[in-house]
């Protein structure tokens, strides 16, 4: 009765913001610092990428404003927890506190104004949906293959050992923390663009804690990002799908399913790396934690 | 070339000043702010701090502060004890959100009942809610190792759909027409939590609140167990041997939290709030992790940063109300506040030295 | 209950002494406005603070405005309210649904402050409440619809199932059936107001389900912009949305409370000022229809204008039998309306819609 491939279609778009934002905040948490101000970079991308979008007149300008604005916000956290090495919980929530309030202040002209349309990609699927299917298995390469990312993922297991073998421990967290700004931006323009093609105040309205859920999901892989943005994405696509072919839902229990999923997925996954000789990945050794050199 | 130092001991000098001089940092950034955005800095910084304590309306808005910081208080001041040891509970909100729900459920359970009994009954069952609710991310982690950070963050998510779930469902009022919401604990006297003293702004929350403080005091710096809390967060490896059994400690610690976040949810919701909707978290779970830091984890520390913090909400309203400031230039206000704070922290735990040359 | 009364009756004693004219127009009339979102919400905020400004026109320097803005239902709310009580506030408007007990706590302790409540139902001296018949409206887009829809089917984007989404739905489809007799229609529930990402995703699962087109009672225009890309149609919600003209957005519902705030503050500058329930719609310009654009076939567009005009003048009620609840059991005979005490608490669907009712 419900034609799956429709519902996959809705999902594809559906999952995207949250997908950028996730595989942002995958690169932040494997080099081993958590970011709580997912939301506050995603509604400054959301701000900045609508202005540029409105002012070039090109969609794809404003998605790049949005991946610079994202970032650039994203270094104020980056100061505070490896520059001052202030906490990063209390720093992440500060963030997205004063991400929210600089980007409603921002945006007053802003509001009332409707965005260009963008032009729908190769099967009418809209470009940036692409890009954020290509950017997984870019992260996953970088994160796996590639020397940098070997590099930043030992940052992340264990700093003191990158830190002497001579890595440079704040150097690649403050990149790593760009790049999460950088994505989380784009995310949020997804949705002002792309999705609502205007500006208001808290458009994101909570899609950057959806994407911290998504990074534990992921159990730290790429590929499971993936499978957690759609999962996310999926539960929310399927109940409205429900719902519009007047099956009845209980709306409230299935969206607490994903986060349920989340918790379980991160029990086994420890309940492995704890009980199992194989020890499996779970959370990045050092995430959460401020490096600091004792010389 | 400068470098930082680490202190041997957190310099208490340091420990006084930089949330003085974080103050100082914000008012001047955030008068630039203001007067870019065309407001007179001096009349916007004077509404947000001082007005609230001794302006025209001051009278008001002093116990408002403590209906503000009381929450705020009561969660920090356990959270504080976790963090202390390096556990790290943040999910508050979540704890908060179901010791709201527990307890209303007494209440709504008994409607209409008269009884002395029905209040402590709420308030007990709002604690154990929120003791059941922390006691899950220190089990996960006691028996699998899971993340008490993350599983606890997502323990909120589900808070916040339980809520939604109750005040559509099963604690709507049935006499609502239909509305989202549960009754009003505040017209229903056994189950409600008014003001103790009239005009004071003190409701058993804020009563909560003081003995918070104290009781974390004194367990903190007298009682073995503190003892333990402390040094398990400075030496975890030394603190084994010492016979600090981990997996007590984590339980104790997240249980403990969220008793006080499930107690600070059930008065909220049976004072100021009244009653059980779907915006029952408000964010004070959250908020309160930022007061537990910027009191720097000390009893004393967290009832002046709870507050600050309630002054710069009730100031940001002042300024809505007076001078037309928007909601939005409040909130980057109190974001700058914070962001000071928590930078100029960094010297109460270093010192800047000058790197000799090689 | 009891308690509440206490409080409401003891704040009737000193409001009888207080309630003659204000004080010689020398001074400004101060008016508290507290809001539930930003005025820039582009929505439900937004027109409540439009109505602020057209008041403030009207009356020039004989009234001061304040307004606080998002403020959280609940604590905040009373909070803000004695804020701006105190700060000399003479008429308070408080515009969401979950201020209501706050208002009452508040007004019960300012008994010469007058307060005004939109869409709540608990009044008392010194407390009115104000609300739009928005059904209808959805009554004269349920029309447009209908005659537009070319796959027999629309979609409702519902927010919460309260008593007023519900009667818009159901006002919506019977009078689409009215002139379409094939049309069904597909109910989806955001649970929110305000939630663009979830409101496109809503939309676009309406799209799936073969719905061309979308009436909505969420504030973003998120639905709008799904339509656009799918080719369907749909109506701007609480603002005009007129950005999205000619197409998708073929008309709107407006919320108008310009001319309600106007004459509550002139009902204070002369001190006529009395608690009343006001439920106006479309005769009293609160409920406006907004531009019908030409990707609406002339025809049609009279026949809505018609309808609209009828409700207007009072000579057709929206809610008419004969009509059947959807369980199938008798509702209202032929020719007789619903009154406003059924409509206020309407928890039921009519019959012929097949989605069922949560709760």
């Amino acid at each position: 009765m419900i034609d799956p491939l429709s519902v996959f279609l809705l999902l594809l778009a559906a999952a995207t913001p949250i997908l950028f934002a996730a595989l942002g905040e995958l690169v932040v948490e494997r080099a081993g610092v958590l970011n709580l101000g997912v939301e506050g970079m995603m509604i400054t991308g959301a701000l900045a990428g609508f202005a540029a979008a409105y002012v070039t007149g090109s969609p794809f300008a404003g998605f790049l404003a949005a991946a610079l604005a994202g970032a650039a916000i994203a270094m104020l956290f980056a100061a505070l927890t490896q520059i001052l090495l202030a906490n990063q919980v209390a720093s992440g929530l500060a963030l997205t506190l004063f991400g929210l309030g600089l980007a409603a202040l921002f945006g007053k002209p802003l509001e009332g104004i409707k965005a260009p349309a963008m032009m729908p990609g190769p099967l009418r699927i809209n470009w940036i949906v692409w890009l954020g299917l290509v950017m997984v298995p870019l992260v996953w390469w970088f994160l796996n293959r590639s020397r940098t990312g070997l590099i930043l993922r030992g940052v992340g297991e264990n700093h003191d050992a990158a830190h002497a073998l001579g890595y440079p421990v704040h150097a690649i967290r403050i990149a790593a923390i760009g790049f999460g700004g950088a994505m989380a931006g784009v995310g949020g323009a997804f949705i002002s663009i792309a999705t609502v093609l205007q500006w208001t105040e808290g458009m994101t309205a909570g899609a950057g804690w959806i994407a911290l859920a998504i990074v534990v999901f992921s159990n730290w892989t790429a590929p499971g990002v993936l499978a957690g943005a759609w999962l996310f994405g999926g539960v929310t696509v399927l109940q409205l799908r429900l719902q519009a072919a007047g099956i009845r839902v209980p709306v409230q229990l299935l969206s607490m399913a994903p986060y349920l999923a989340t918790i379980i997925v991160l029990v086994l996954i420890s309940a492995r790396q704890k009980y199992s000789r194989r020890a499996g990945r779970a959370a990045p050794g050092s995430l959460g934690q401020n490096f600091h050199a004792l010389r | 070339m400068i470098r930082l130092v680490p202190r041997d001991q957190t310099s208490a000098a340091w420990q006084i000043a930089t949330p003085l001089l974080a103050v100082l940092a914000t008012m001047i950034a955030g008068g630039l702010l203001f007067a870019i955005m065309g407001y007179d800095p001096l009349a916007a910084i004077r509404t947000i701090f001082w007005d609230p304590l001794f302006g025209p309306a001051a009278g008001y808005s002093r116990p408002q502060l403590l209906v503000k910081a009381a929450p705020l208080i009561l969660i920090a001041s356990g959270l504080a004890v976790g963090f202390r040891a390096g556990i790290w509970n943040i999910g508050a909100e979540g704890q908060y959100i179901i010791g709201g729900i527990t307890g209303a459920a007494v209440a709504l359970a008994a409607y209409p009942a008269e009884g002395m009994w029905i209040f402590p009954a709420m308030v007990l069952a709002g604690a154990l809610g929120g003791w059941a609710w922390g006691m899950i991310p220190a089990l996960l982690r006691n028996w699998f190792g899971a993340s008490e950070i993350l599983v606890s963050l997502m323990l909120v998510y589900v808070a916040q759909r339980v809520a939604a779930w109750m005040a559509f469902g099963p604690m709507k009022n049935p006499e609502g027409y239909g509305f989202p919401g549960s009754r009003n604990l505040q017209q229903y006297p056994a189950a409600s939590n008014p003001e103790l003293i009239a005009g004071t702004g003190a409701h058993w929350g804020v009563v909560a609140a003081a003995a918070a403080v104290l009781a974390i005091w004194f367990l903190m710096s007298r009682h073995i167990r503190g003892f333990h809390i402390r040094a398990a967060g400075l030496a975890p490896r030394a603190a084994r041997f010492a016979g600090v059994r981990p997996e007590t400690l984590v339980a104790f610690c997240l249980g403990l939290s969220g008793a006080f976040a499930g107690m600070a949810g059930l008065f909220e919701v049976a004072g100021p709030a009244g009653q059980i909707t779907d915006k029952l978290g408000t964010g004070y779970g959250f908020t309160a992790i930022i007061v537990a830091f910027l009191g720097r984890l000390h009893p004393v520390g967290i009832l002046l940063a709870g507050l600050l913090l309630a002054l710069t909400y009730i100031g940001g309203e002042l300024a809505q109300l007076t001078l037309q400031l928007p909601a939005a230039t409040v909130q980057v206000f109190q974001g700058m506040l914070l962001f000071f704070l928590l930078g100029f922290d960094l010297l109460t735990r270093f010192r800047i030295a000058r790197r000799i040359a090689a | 209950m009891n308690r509440r009364e206490l409080l409401v009756s003891v704040a009737a004693l000193p409001a009888i002494g207080l309630a003659a004219p204000a004080l010689a127009q020398t001074e400004p009339l101060k008016v508290g406005f507290i809001y539930v979102g930003p005025v820039g919400d582009g929505g439900w905020t937004y027109q409540h603070d439009q109505a602020r400004q057209a008041m403030v026109a009207e009356y020039g320097d004989k009234v001061e405005t304040t307004f606080i803005e998002s403020v959280p239902e609940g604590a905040d709310a009373e909070r803000a309210l004695t804020q701006l009580a105190l700060a000399g506030n003479k008429l308070i408007f408080a515009t969401s649904f979950g201020y209501m007990d706050a208002v009452m706590n508040v007004a019960a302790k300012f008994p010469d402050v007058k307060f005004e409540h939109a869409t709540g139902y608990k009044r008392a001296e010194n407390v009115a409440t104000y609300d739009a018949r928005f059904y209808e409206g959805r009554a004269v887009i349920g029309t447009i619809a209908g005659r537009m829809t070319r796959s027999n089917k629309i979609g409702y984007i519902g927010s919460f199932p309260i008593p007023e989404v519900v009667q818009g739905i159901n006002s919506s489809y019977i009078h689409a059936r009215k002139v379409n007799p094939d049309v069904e229609i597909k109910v989806v529930w955001a649970y929110s107001w305000f939630d663009p990402a979830k409101e496109a995703d809503a939309a676009a699962a309406l799209i799936a389900e073969g719905v061309d087109v979308i009436l909505q009672h969420t504030d973003s225009t998120a639905p709008l912009a799904k339509a656009q890309e799918a080719g369907a149609i749909g109506f701007g919600q609480a603002s005009d949305m007129a950005n999205f003209k000619p197409t998708p957005r073929v008309s709107s519902i407006i919320d108008n409370w310009a001319p309600y705030y106007i004459e509550r503050v002139g009902a204070m500058l002369d001190g006529t000022w009395e608690s009343t329930a006001t439920w106006a719609g479309i005769g009293d310009g609160e409920v406006e229809i907004g531009e019908i654009t030409d990707a609406v076939p002339a025809e049609v567009k009279q026949e809505a204008l018609a309808l609209k005009d009828k409700i207007a003048s009072g000579e057709y009620h929206p809610f008419t039998g004969p009509l059947n609840k959807a369980d199938g059991s008798a509702w209202l005979a032929d020719g007789e309306t619903a009154t406003d005490e059924e409509l206020s608490g309407m928890d039921f669907f009519v019959e012929g819609i097949t989605a069922e009712l949560p709760q």
